[in-house]
C-alpha cells in the first residue's frame, strides 16, 4: 500500500491557539480515509491544511510536514495553485456557481487552460460520468446548476473538482446538507472514485465513516487520538476515548 | 390613541413626507418638458446656433457633451475598476488602505468647481493641454473616479466569498479568480455605478468651465485638443450672458440635457433590474 500523503509532526496555529497538535499518520493511495471527531476538534482545519486553503487566514501558521508524494506542501517553492489542482476539494454545502452545469464543470479546465475549447465537452462529460451524474443532466447542460436538487448539485461539485484531474479529493462533510438517499448516492460514488483518486473525508456521521471508509482517524481537541483500519477502529478501539466517542458516551 | 390609530397616523405622515420630496422633482421635469417641448425640432437638434445664439440649434453642444462623456468614460472606467479590484481583492486591511478609502470618500465630497480649478491648474496649464476636450474629460474623469471606485468595490464585495473559495480550490490563482469569476458576477453592479457616475459628469458645468468649454465654436471639434461647446455650459451661457434670449430655447436646451442625463439613469436602472432578476444566489 502506497502512502499518498504522510503527516509528520504537524502542528497548526490560529494566532496563539494551537488547533492541531503533533499529528503523525499516513493517507493511503486510492483508499478512503475518514476523519471523525466532535465539532471544533480540528478535523476540518487539518483537511484545509492539506491543500493550504487556510493560507488566506492571516493569523494561521503551520509547523511540521504534510508530504504529498514525499514533498512537503509547505515548502517555500511549492506553487499553491498547482497544489490545489492536485488536491481538489468538495465542500459542506453544495456551492455551484450561478452558471450553467456545463460552465460549472468546465470552470477549472477553462481557467487553468488544461483543456482546449474542443476538448471541453469531452472533459465535462467524463467528469459528470465520473460523478455519476451524466445520465441525469446530459439534456440540461445549458440550464442553470441552481435548478438541480441538492444531491445533484453536490455531485456536480464533485464533477467540477475532478474536471482538473486531481490526485487527491478532500471532502468536508459532503453529505451534511443532503437527505439519506442523496447521501447514499455520494457514498457509492466515493467508493467508485477511490479507484482513481485518494479520498479524505471529514464526517460527523460515524455510520458514514464505518460504511464508506477504509481508514479512520479520530480527532479530539486537536490531537489524533487513534488511527487505524476502519473495521478495526470501530470494532476494537484501542483507546478508551475512542470507544466512548463511537459508542456515544462521549462527544 | 390606540396602536391602530398610531399606525394609521404614522402611515399618513410618512406618505405625505415622501410626496413632498417627490412632487418638486416631478414638477421640475414636467415644467421643463412643458416649456421646452415647443422649441424642440429636428433643426434645433441638428443645426448650429445662429444670430447670437438666439436662433438655430444646439448641435455642437450635444456633440460636445457626448464627446466629453465618452472621454470621461475612457479616463475613469479602467482606472476606477482597477482601483476597486485592488481595494476589494488584493489590499489587506491596514493604515494605508484605510487612508485610501478615506481619500476616496472625501474626493466624492469635493465641490465640482474645485475639480474645475484643479483641472485648469494641472491639465490646462501645467501639462499644457490648453482648454480642450481632453483636459475637460480628464477633469470630469477625476470627479467621477470616486463614484466608480466605491460602486465597483461594493459590487465586487457582494459576490459571495464561497465562490472565491471554490475557485481557489480548483487551482485558480487570485487573478484568474478575479478575471473569470468575480468580475463577470460583479459586472452588472459595476456598469450601473459607471453609468450613474457618467450621468452626473455629463450634467456638470463647473469642471468644464475653465478646462474645455467654449462660448461658441463655429465648427465641430476636429481633435481632442480642441475646445468644445457643451450642453450644461451652453445652458449656463444662454441663461445668464445673452440678453433677449428666448425662454423657450433655454428650456428646450434644459430639456435636451435632462433627457440625456435621465436616459442614462433609466438605462442603468433597467439594466440593474434585469441583471438582479437573472442573479440567483
Amino acid at each position: 500500500m502506497d502512502k499518498k500523503i504522510e503527516v509528520n509532526k504537524f502542528d497548526f496555529y490560529y494566532g496563539d491557539f494551537q488547533a492541531l497538535i503533533d499529528l503523525n499518520f499516513p493517507i493511503i493511495k486510492n483508499q478512503i480515509t475518514a476523519l471523525i471527531g466532535p465539532s471544533g476538534c480540528g478535523k476540518s482545519t487539518f483537511l484545509r491544511a492539506i491543500n493550504r486553503m487556510n493560507d488566506t487566514i492571516s493569523i494561521a501558521r503551520a509547523d511540521g510536514e504534510i508530504l504529498l508524494d514525499g514533498k512537503n506542501v509547505y515548502d517555500q517553492d511549492v506553487d499553491v495553485s498547482e497544489l490545489r489542482q492536485r488536491v481538489g476539494m468538495v465542500f459542506q454545502r453544495p456551492n455551484p456557481f450561478p452558471q450553467s452545469v456545463f460552465d460549472n464543470v468546465a470552470y477549472g479546465p477553462r481557467v487553468l487552460g488544461t483543456a482546449t475549447k474542443h476538448e471541453l465537452p469531452d472533459v465535462v462529460e467524463k467528469s459528470l460520468r465520473g460523478a455519476a451524474l451524466w445520465d441525469e443532466v446530459k439534456d440540461k447542460l445549458k440550464s442553470s446548476a441552481l435548478d438541480l436538487n441538492p444531491g445533484q448539485q453536490q455531485r456536480m461539485c464533485i464533477a467540477r473538482a475532478i474536471a482538473v484531474q486531481p490526485e487527491v479529493i478532500l471532502m468536508d462533510e459532503p453529505c451534511s446538507a443532503l437527505d439519506p438517499i442523496a447521501t447514499l448516492h455520494v457514498e457509492d460514488l466515493m467508493r467508485e472514485l477511490s479507484k482513481d483518486y485518494t479520498i479524505v473525508i471529514v464526517t460527523h456521521s460515524m455510520q458514514q465513516a464505518a460504511r464508506a471508509s477504509d481508514w479512520t482517524g479520530f480527532f479530539w481537541l486537536g490531537k489524533l487520538v487513534e488511527f487505524g483500519g476502519t473495521h478495526e477502529l470501530f470494532t476494537n478501539p484501542k483507546q478508551e476515548l475512542t470507544e466512548a466517542y463511537i459508542t456515544g458516551r462521549q462527544g | 390613541m390606540n396602536r391602530q390609530q398610531t399606525q394609521t397616523v404614522a402611515k399618513v405622515v410618512i406618505t405625505a413626507v415622501a410626496a413632498i420630496v417627490v412632487i418638486p422633482i416631478i414638477y421640475v421635469v414636467f415644467y421643463t418638458v412643458a416649456r421646452g417641448i415647443q422649441a424642440i425640432s429636428w433643426d434645433f437638434l441638428t443645426q448650429f446656433p445662429t444670430n447670437g445664439m438666439t436662433e438655430g440649434g444646439i448641435f455642437p453642444a450635444i456633440v460636445g457633451t457626448i464627446l466629453l462623456t465618452f472621454g470621461t468614460a475612457i479616463a475613469a472606467i479602467p482606472l476606477g475598476i482597477s482601483a476597486a479590484i485592488y481595494l476589494a481583492e488584493y489590499a489587506t486591511e491596514n493604515r494605508l488602505t484605510r487612508a485610501i478609502r478615506l481619500a476616496i470618500v472625501n474626493l466624492a465630497g469635493i465641490p465640482s468647481i474645485v475639480y474645475g480649478l484643479f483641472g485648469l491648474g494641472v491639465f490646462v496649464l501645467f501639462l499644457n493641454m490648453g482648454t480642450s476636450i481632453i483636459a475637460g474629460a480628464l477633469t470630469l474623469g477625476l470627479m467621477t473616479l470616486p463614484i466608480v471606485i466605491s460602486t465597483s468595490e461594493e459590487a465586487i464585495n457582494t459576490v459571495p466569498q464561497e465562490f472565491r473559495v471554490v475557485s481557489y480550490s480548483v487551482g485558480a490563482t487570485r487573478w484568474q479568480t478575479v478575471r473569470y469569476q468575480i468580475l463577470p458576477q460583479a459586472t452588472p453592479g459595476i456598469i450601473t455605478g459607471v453609468i450613474l457616475g457618467l450621468g452626473r459628469a455629463a450634467g456638470e458645468t463647473a469642471p468644464i468651465l475653465f478646462t474645455a468649454a467654449a462660448f461658441y465654436v463655429p465648427q465641430l471639434p476636429q481633435s481632442m485638443f480642441d475646445q468644445t461647446m457643451a450642453l450644461p455650459y451652453h445652458l449656463y451661457v444662454i441663461s445668464t450672458q445673452v440678453p433677449g434670449m428666448p425662454l423657450d430655447i433655454q428650456f428646450a436646451t434644459a430639456l435636451v440635457l435632462l433627457t440625456f442625463v435621465l436616459s442614462m439613469i433609466v438605462v442603468a436602472t433597467i439594466f440593474r433590474t434585469i441583471m438582479r432578476r437573472r442573479r440567483e444566489w
